[in-house]
């Protein structure tokens, strides 16, 4: 019965968008407050259906009925509770629901808040925001219920693939999806200034916590599934440039220039047209994201198993929302104002920069993504593009972002002076190059990348510290008034040094994991020793049998050593799923530092001297946590950001009274 | 200075063109370059044999495991055959075995020939869903004949069924 009461409310809240689009629309355009409202309460009532909707889902997968299509494909009865609740996201119907579930959540929040908003430009994105819903949600209904039942129900599930069945799998797509679907808002009120020709510093000061909120929540996303793929795949990388990866990683990427443009546009008023563009851009690679994974159009290590009639309507999706989209932007974008002027030598135009730079990484990202698409139709041969080249490509044309970071935040807004602020970093400059050459001399292996990675890394952390301390005065004032400037530094700066510094830290765990990495592998029996990277030394102690809830396993118990001294006990396991007949490894880290020691228990093998033993794959990872840690340092700097009270005050109180009289400025 | 436009927007117009152009330029250039490195094609053993594919270079070669043909060598290297309609190959490879990889089913594994005429595989392609089948592959199948058609397929990659 819940099924059916889901499949309802499913349907109802397609209804309901529909709803929120007409009422909406027609409110803005009659001017009545009344229509807009009722659009703003079909928006909230559109998510409390889709919630209700989700949590019979849920309820399905709970309770194991096996008569609903979705939980037969992807549970079993003996699957732990955990893995029976986040199944309800494991498959593409699931997931499918949990992207509307995210997207009228949004849109229920932009209804209920934003008093600050004028009210026409609030009534022309909620109209926005349903319309995006109206695509979503009855691609859902009619194309990807998950609701669905079976005729003849199967007594048991064929259980969620084991490879999914782990904690940080079961975390990472909300938090994605809430960050993807995030860009739905900016995407909103980006047609919304579009349609009321009206984009200057109060519109870029709304689209920021919306732009903050779906960064920061994409981070974390990105930096767990990149997580999970290292400790579960069990190949000892985290990044492979496969195209589901870099579908996840343009919207990022498109998310981050927008950041920086829309404080240009908030500060200065300037590249206002832009910032827009951005907007409209970043929902759109989300879309295109969500589209790439779920065609099955490349081929990738984590597509969905899916028929491409599902992908030609998620083309078509993406070509509505998108053209229509960018279509508004040609016709409505010329008639903008211009924005405020700046030097060539100035905060702008190093935002600027930043902008350029980024936007040509993603549009490499892109084409090299797209390429085997474009080799196909154009000359018919099938290809597959390596990391190399996005290693190449993507890494110079950040290299050269990165080297213009620190410089930026020290500029002066309109006119700066360059020699000044190169004057100020001349520490920050020593310091990289003497951390890039020691590297470079004592690193091994002995390679210019990891140099070049560290230097950069300590260039950007310095950069920032400097510009902190320019901010504290440290230095020229006394100690207790330094503090007390620091601690009366808004939030959003003090995100940003987080943001920076997070970003530094990432770099040099990636040029240290990226060159430093020692791959062992070896047949072992019992008793027999080997020598990894880094000075370890495993050993294997014992080979036991594990019975897990749902699994059966054989577990290898390892004594990591170095130079004599026990250092941990490593228990590595590969385990068989009866219900699907697949086999994963439950990889075991023994963390030193911020660096690991990664074991992978393999398949029973004969040993080069004919005696049974275990294949063992032993890396030495050097850094490789500074890689996960400096992305969550970034979301951190975004969350910070998002508490800085000039988002939250600062507009103006009125709005509620005289709501639907007139457009509102804000107060600052 | 008279080259200039006179008013400040176009001025300033000019100064962005002038800064994105040769960081569009420079871009294209690398991406372009960088791909001629990095592309690497996909062939299955008789489009491989008909290309006349030289040993040596980096190619992707696909098609289905051959039953029975999965032999772990006493050097710690495995061996198997890739198989389409018409012609086989012997993969050799030394690393561990995706967790899904099985006889019957597709495969896509990336390396090259050897002079010997086996192929010398550095990568085996994983795939996280049992029931996805390469877009390659399915391909090189369709083309020879050899297609069982997704519902076979799917029965095919699931030995244990659901009503087990």
């Amino acid at each position: 019965m819940t099924a059916e009461l889901g499949s309802f409310a499913l349907i109802l809240a397609f209804a309901l968008s529909i709803a929120q689009v007409a009422l909406s629309a027609g409110g803005r355009l009659r001017g009545s407050a009344a229509l807009t409202g009722a659009g703003e309460g079909a928006a909230v009532g559109a998510f409390v259906s889709i919630a209700a909707a989700f949590a019979a889902l849920m309820y399905a997968f709970v309770t194991s009925d096996f008569s609903v299509a979705n939980v037969a494909a992807n549970s079993h009865t003996a699957q732990p509770l955990f893995y029976k609740i986040t199944g309800a996201w494991g498959s593409h119907e699931g997931s499918m629901l949990l992207w509307c579930l995210a997207l009228t959540g949004y849109g229920a929040v932009v209804a209920l808040t934003g008093p600050g908003l004028p009210w026409r430009l609030k009534a022309t994105t909620v109209a926005s925001q349903g319309c995006l819903g109206v695509l979503f949600i009855g691609y859902t209904v009619f194309a990807s219920n998950p609701l669905l039942r079976v005729a003849n129900p199967l007594v048991e599930g064929a259980s969620l693939n084991p490879l999914l069945q782990d904690p940080f799998f079961a975390i990472h797509p909300p938090f994605l999806y809430s960050g993807y679907v995030g860009m739905s808002v900016v995407f909103s009120l980006g047609v919304g200034a579009l349609i009321e020709g009206r984009v200057d510093a109060a519109w870029a000061r709304w689209v920021r916590p919306w732009s903050l909120v779906a960064w920061s929540l994409l981070t974390i996303g990105i930096t767990l599934g990149s997580f999970w793929s290292y400790y579960v795949l069990g190949w000892g990388g985290w990044w492979a440039w496969d195209p589901v990866e870099n579908a996840s990683f343009m919207p990022w990427l498109v998310a981050t220039a927008l950041l920086h443009s829309a404080t240009v546009t908030e500060k200065r008023g300037a590249m206002a047209a832009w910032t827009v563009f951005l907007a409209l851009l970043a929902f759109t690679f989300s879309m295109l994201g969500a589209f790439l994974v779920r065609s099955g159009i490349l081929t990738s290590v984590h597509a969905f198993a899916l028929e491409p009639k599902r992908g030609i309507l998620l083309l078509d999706i993406l070509g509505i929302a998108a053209g229509s989209g960018f279509a508004l932007f040609a016709w409505r974008a010329p008639s903008l104002p211009p924005g405020g002027l700046f030097a060539p030598i100035s905060r702008e135009s190093a935002l600027l920069l930043n902008n350029l730079f980024l936007s040509a990484a993603t549009v490499a990202v892109l084409f090299g993504t797209l390429y085997p698409l474009i080799a196909q139709a154009a000359f018919g041969a099938a290809v597959s593009v390596g990391p190399p080249y996005f290693n190449l490509v993507f890494g110079s044309l950040m290299g050269a972002v990165l080297l213009i970071l620190p410089i930026g935040p020290l500029m002066a807004w309109k006119r700066g002076e360059l020699k000044g602020v190169l004057q100020r970093l001349w520490w920050a400059a020593l310091a990289a190059v003497v951390a890039g050459a020691l590297v470079f001399a004592f690193h091994e292996p002995r390679k210019a990348f990891a140099g070049a990675g560290v230097a950069l890394g300590v260039w950007l952390i310095g950069g920032t510290l400097t510009e902190l301390a320019e901010r504290a005065r440290l230095g020229r004032t006394s100690l207790s008034e330094a503090g007390r400037r620091l601690r009366a530094l808004p939030r959003g700066a003090w995100g940003m040094t987080f943001a920076h510094i997070g970003l530094g830290v990432f770099l040099l765990g990636a040029a240290i994991d990226g060159t430093g990495k020692v791959e062992t592998a070896k047949v072992m029996a019992v008793g027999d020793q080997v020598d990894a990277g880094g000075g370890y030394h495993l050993s294997l102690d014992q080979v036991g049998q594990v019975d897990g809830p749902n699994y059966l396993a054989n577990r290898g118990t390892l004594s990591v050593t170095k130079a004599g001294n026990p250092i941990c006990t490593a228990a590595p396991e590969r385990r068989f799923y009866p219900a699907s007949g697949q086999t994963t490894s439950k990889v075991a880290l023994c963390l030193r530092g911020v660096s690991d020691v990664y074991v992978v228990f393999g398949e029973q093998r004969t040993g080069a001297n004919g005696q049974p033993g275990w294949l063992v794959r032993i890396f030495w990872n050097p850094w490789a946590r500074m890689i996960f840690l400096g992305p969550l340092l970034m979301a951190l700097g975004g969350g910070i950001s998002l508490s800085d009270r000039r988002l939250r005050i600062g507009l103006p109180r009125r709005a509620a009274g005289t709501r639907g009289a007139a457009s509102l400025e804000p107060a600052e | 200075m008279s080259l200039l436009p006179k008013s400040r927007k176009a001025r300033r117009r000019l100064m962005v063109v002038a800064t994105a152009a040769p960081i569009v330029v420079a871009s294209a250039a690398l991406a372009f370059y960088a791909l001629g490195n990095s592309v690497s094609f996909f062939y299955s053993p008789v489009q491989a044999r008909s290309a006349h594919v030289p040993t040596g270079r980096t190619i992707e070669l696909g098609g289905l495991v051959a039953k029975g043909s999965v032999v772990k060598q006493p050097d710690g290297s495995i061996t198997f055959v890739v198989a389409d309609h018409a012609a086989t190959d012997k993969v050799v490879y030394r690393g561990d075995l995706p967790d899904l990889f099985r006889e019957g089913q597709g495969v896509v594994t990336k390396g090259a020939f050897r002079p010997d005429g086996d192929f010398e595989a550095s990568e085996v392609l994983a795939k996280h869903d049992e029931r996805y089948m390469p877009r390659e592959v399915t391909r090189a199948l369709k083309a020879s004949g050899e297609w069982r058609g997704d519902g076979a397929q799917a029965a095919a990659s699931k030995p244990t069924g659901t009503g087990a």
